[in-house]
Formats: structure tokens, sequence, C-alpha cells
């Protein structure tokens, strides 16, 4: 497989009237052709900043992306124009975003939002838009395409806007389509239909896809690979099954063990993460986890914050303790 | 062993066990006016004649999709809504005839928490005001005393009584709903309806709130009926399990038995689709996908609620409702056609 994006010590801050928000702090991964990365993390943690700069949709000011590189498909998205990169969002690279509520635009149509796109990028006229729409509809499963394209949104329920959410980004045939907690908002019986339905097109269309969530359960029966997300730093970074069966970053070992599972066999008591995320405008000078790290932490961590480093096969840590041993691990 | 005194084990513990709140044939029709002259057109059918009760010290675990009418039940029990029909036991007294002054005395016995920890605190009270304030209404001590219990009742719920002068704004999520806990235990209720109480918080506070409402529970002996829509978290925290679609209960069991054995095809389809996360299971799970979406409560499919997605429908279960009743003697109720030949 070849490599389709690659993202190296990418930075976003916001200037506030309070100080600098260290969103993003550095983080690099890839993502090879046709692969599914999940990125997982609590709110705040920089995960939507982090792929919204990819497509430099942050607000600016305050919001500024202040180092790294996004190279896709050989080109720096970071330094291109804004003619070109228009060219590349909603084209080669489409996003679908949490609220299918909000953002589909209430007083236009589900045709005409639907064929915009087809007629910017792909040069369509009008007919052939309409007739492309209905395809792509009738693909994300709604019935009777044909009848509802002059419906507006409010029409529709959250399952079928998300629906249109996402035929509006395959419109186009996107190389890679970004999912910015797409099935939050829905009920779990609509999130299964969802979910079920990107896995399909997935296989069908063989796009890539950057899928962030906060819920480690919809992503474990989806992902090839994913990253874990705190404070605006990557803490680990693994294959699923790897991940899962073998987590090694303090976080990511807490967040798996405060997850009530429909499997548990008897009910035990949840293992929470005491104490709250930092502030991101006054980050602490060692680990960001050190603060609520109760059961691992060394004295090095108070003071140096560790580095995103390979431990296995594809699996990367940003922690100095192994945590089986709960001694600092041999450099 | 005796083979004929098993079956019947369950249902005899059961029976001894004290009901604290009873509610049968609930219903809470919401009514639609149109028109200049506001005619009645048509009712909300949020909740449509539900049955169930509550054993003393147990948590009930009230499932559903959003607009099943999930939190209408959890509010109409609290008398916030005044039902259309049926009745409400609370310790055999029902609630629905109560007025005034009797109301809100027994208002001190059950509280409620509720979902938003940003909407469902005043912004310009003071955290002493906001916990003080069900004390300043029922009359509740001298001010002294309040001041002493507020105190005291902060550092139940694990937060420091020294931020009894702050501001709402000034606690996170998970803090906020710490407040809103010690809100509802300040007046000693024995029973408490949490109506999604973590899902507007992270995964990681979620851990601590659970925690949390489970001391208290056994620290107080208190009873919960615990609304939510995830089930995985309905599961680690209830001794049984409601399951509510369109206004009405299909299910109701044991939390094992419900998770083993779900009988009703939408229990069925809603435990299916809950994401487990564990790459391994998730390859060999099978889901049951269901079609569409839910009809509007306004009206209701004639017959069984859920005849329109069900997978396993039926002639009868277009025509005719179910009957929600125990079947098998081990206080496993449920709704469906699929059982009553």
């Amino acid at each position: 497989m070849s490599r389709l994006l690659e993202v190296k010590g990418l930075e976003t801050r916001f200037f506030t009237q309070d100080g600098v928000v260290r969103a993003v702090n550095g983080i690099s991964y890839h993502l090879d052709e046709g692969e599914t990365l999940a990125i997982v993390g609590e709110s705040g943690c920089g995960k939507s900043v982090g792929v919204m700069s990819l497509l430099r949709l942050i607000p600016q000011p305050p919001g500024k992306i202040t180092g790294g590189e996004v190279w896709f498909d050989g080109k720096n998205l970071l330094t291109m124009t804004d003619e070109e990169i228009r060219q590349v969002r909603g084209n080669r690279i489409a996003m679908i975003f949490q609220d299918p509520m909000t953002s589909l635009n209430p007083v236009l149509t589900i045709g005409f939002q639907v064929s915009e796109a087809l007629q910017l990028h792909m040069g369509m006229d009008k007919a052939a838009a309409r007739r492309r729409s209905v395809e792509l509809l009738e693909m994300v499963g709604i019935p009777q395409a044909v009848n509802r394209l002059d419906d507006y949104p409010h029409q529709f329920s959250g399952g079928m806007r998300q629906r249109v959410m996402i035929a509006m980004g395959l419109s186009c045939n996107p190389q890679l389509l970004i999912a910015d907690e797409p099935t939050t908002a829905l009920d779990v019986t609509i999130q299964a239909q969802i979910t079920d339905l990107v896995k399909r097109l997935r296989d069908e269309i063989g796009m890539a896809i950057i899928w962030i969530t906060h819920d480690l359960g919809v992503v474990a029966g989806l992902a090839d690979r994913m990253i874990v997300m705190y404070a605006g730093f990557i803490v680990e970074e693994a294959p699923v099954k790897e991940l899962y069966a073998n987590p090694r970053h303090p976080y990511t070992l807490g967040l798996l063990g405060s997850l009530p599972r429909l499997d548990a066999t008897r009910a035990n008591r949840l293992t929470s993460i005491e104490g709250l995320p930092p502030d991101l405008i006054d980050l602490p000078k060692g680990c960001p986890f050190y603060a609520r790290c109760l059961t691992y932490r060394i004295e090095r961590c108070a003071t140096e914050n560790p580095k995103l480093e390979p431990v296995g096969p594809g699996h990367k840590i940003a922690c100095w303790v192994d945590v089986s041993t709960k001694k600092g691990r041999a450099e | 062993m005796n083979a004929s005194a098993l079956p019947q084990a369950p249902s005899a513990l059961t029976d001894e066990r004290q009901k604290l709140l009873e509610v049968k044939g609930l219903k809470m029709w919401f009514p639609i006016f149109r028109g200049v002259l506001q005619h009645h057109v048509a009712d909300v059918k949020a909740v449509d004649g539900i049955n169930f009760h509550i054993f003393k010290g147990e948590t009930l675990g009230l499932v559903g999709e959003s607009g099943c009418g999930k939190s209408t039940t959890g509010r109409a029990i609290l008398q916030l809504y005044r039902p259309t029909a049926g009745q409400v036991l609370f310790n055999g007294q029902d609630l629905v005839t109560l007025k005034g002054e009797q109301l809100r005395r027994m208002r001190r016995q059950m509280q409620m928490i509720f979902q938003d920890p940003y909407a469902s605190l005043n912004p310009r009270m003071t955290v002493g005001n906001i916990v003080g304030e069900p004390l300043e209404v029922h009359n509740i001590g001298t001010s002294d005393e309040r001041l002493e219990r507020v105190r005291e009742l902060l550092r139940v719920v694990g937060l420091n009584p020294y931020f009894i002068n702050r501001y709402p704004h000034e606690f996170s999520g998970g803090q906020r709903q710490r407040i809103g806990v010690a809100r509802a235990l300040a007046v000693n209720p024995s029973f408490i309806v949490c109506d999604e109480p973590i899902s507007a918080l992270d995964v990681s506070i979620q851990a601590q709130i659970i925690n949390l409402l489970e001391d208290l529970q056994g620290q107080f002996g208190l009873t919960y009926l615990f609304i939510a829509h995830d089930l995985s978290v309905v599961r680690h925290i209830s001794d049984r399990i409601a399951v509510m679609y369109l206004g009405k209960i299909m299910e109701l069991a044991d939390r094992d038995e419900l998770y083993r054995n779900p009988m009703h095809p939408y229990s069925q389809a809603l435990l299916s689709a809950v994401p487990i996360p564990d790459p391994v299971i998730e390859e060999k799970r099978h889901r049951i996908i269901l079609e569409g979406d839910v009809p509007s409560p306004v009206n209701p499919p004639k017959g069984c609620h859920f005849c329109t997605r069900c997978p396993k429908v039926m002639d009868v279960c277009k025509d005719t409702e179910p009957e929600f009743r125990e079947y098998t003697g081990d206080g496993h109720y449920v709704a469906c056609w699929l059982y009553q030949k």
C-alpha cells in the first residue's frame, strides 16, 4: 500500500484573550491508501482541531497553524494557495461532521446541497448533477431518493441526514474521508446502521478513512489502526487489535478501564481516572498526563515530556514507564 | 438437589422485597393545538400506558432511544408533569391524587439528577445556595445547621467544602454533576430519578460519577430509577432493566437475564447494536440492523408499537397490541406476540 497522507510535527495554537491555547502540539502520523485510522480522545484533546488543521479549516484568527507539514499525495497542504486547497477540499478529501442537524443548510433543498459539489468539482451540468445525486442518495440507503431531492433537511430524521452528509462526502469520489464523530449524535440502532454503511462503502470504493471519536467501542470493529490523543499530544499509536489487547500507555489503560462493557460477566467497579485534563493554556512542563497518572508515574515524568517512540511492531507510546513492571523503560 | 423447588426460588425471593414505587397504567399525553381557535387536534403519546415497580434499595435501569418517553416517565413519576392517566404509588400512596402541601411533603423523599450539568445549575447562585436551596424550600434546620449540612454534602460527593462560595462556571462538567448529586441528596431522599446523569460527560469522568452513585447507594440505601440510552452503562449500574420503545415498555427483566436472554426482538436488536470495545469480539459479532426510523408518537402504529421495524413481525402484531406480562415466573416481563400463543 502506498502512503496517502503524512503529517509531520503539526502544531495548532489559538491566540485568545486569556492566553495561547496549545490545542495541537506537534503530532506526526501517516495514513496509507485504503486504510482506516481512528483518532480517539476526550473533549478538548485536540482530535478535531488536528484534522481540521489538515484542511486549513481552522478559523484564523484566533487560530493559527504554527508548525508542521501535511503531505497529501506529494503536496504540502499547508503551503498551498487558497485556490489549490479549495480543489482538494470536498473533492479529494471530504469531511463529514458530528451534528447532522447543523451541518446541512436548512433553507436549501437536499438535492441542491448534494449536487452543489458535483457541479463545482466535477464540472457537471445541472441535470447530470441531479441524476448523480439520486444515485448517491440511493447508494447511502435513502428510500425513494428521486422524490426526496426537493425536500428540506428538517423533513429528514437524524440518521437520514447523516446519510445525506455521507452522500455529499462521497460525491466526488474522495481518496480520503474524514469523519468527525459522525455517530455521536445518533441512537445506537441508527449508529449501527451508519457504521455498517460506511464499512460497506469503504470496501466498495476503497477510500481511506480518518474516524474521530471519543467512543472506543464504535471504532473497535471499524479501524485498522488507532491513535490516542491527550492534551494535544499523541500518547499511543498501534494497530487496533494490538491496542485493545495490549495497551501500553497509562491513559489508554485508564480509558479502557473506565468503560462499562456490555459483555462484562459481572459488574465490577470501574477504574475511573481521577482528576481532570490539564489546562491547554498552561500545560505542565513534564508529561501532560502526570497529574492524573497515580499508579505509574515516576520522577522523570514530572520534568520531561516523553516523545512518541516505538515499543513494538507498529506500536508507539509516549511514556517513560513500562506499565507491566511500573518501572522506567530501558532506553 | 430438589428440582421442583428451584424454579420458584427467585420469585419467592422477589415477593419478600418491598416495593417502594409502583407505576400502574401510566400515560402522559401532550396535547397539540392548531389553528386560530387552538383546537385540540392530536396528542403526543410520549408515555402510553406502562406498568412496573421498583423495589426498595435497587436500581431500575430504563433504556431506550431518543424520544421513546424514558425521561417523560421519570418526570411523570415525580409529578413534574401531571400524568394523563394511571397511578404512581410511592410507599403505597398515590402521588397522582396528591396536591399542594401534601405533594410538596412527599417530594422530600424523591429527588432528581439531571442530564446537563451546564443547564441544571443556576449560574447566578453559589454552590452553597444551590445545594442548600432544597433545605430552605422544605424548611429544614436553622441557617447555621443548613450551612453545616451543605458542607457535609459537598464532602460526601467528593468536593472540597472550601468551594461553597464559588459559582457553577468555575467547575468542570464532572464537578458540576457532583453538585447536582449533592443537591439531590440534601433533603435525605429515599428515591432518586437519575435522568441520563452521565451522558454529557467524558468517558473518564463518567466512571467517576458512576462510582459515586454506587457508593452513595450503599451508604444511604438509596433507590434509583436510572434513565439512560447507553446500554453498557445501564447494565453496569442496574439490578433490573426496562426497555422502552415509543412510549411502551417492551421488556423488563433482571440485568443478567436480559443480556443473556433478550426475548423481545427490539431488545435483541438494541443489544446487538451496542459496540463492544474489543476488535476480536467485534469481528465475530452478528448485528441485527433495524430498518427505518422510529414512527411519530403522535400517531403510533396500531397494534404493537414496534411492528413497523420488527424483523419477526406477524399479522397479529399489526392489529392488536400484545400484553406486557411475565412468562416464565422469574420476573422477566415482555410484550410480544411471539410468546403469547
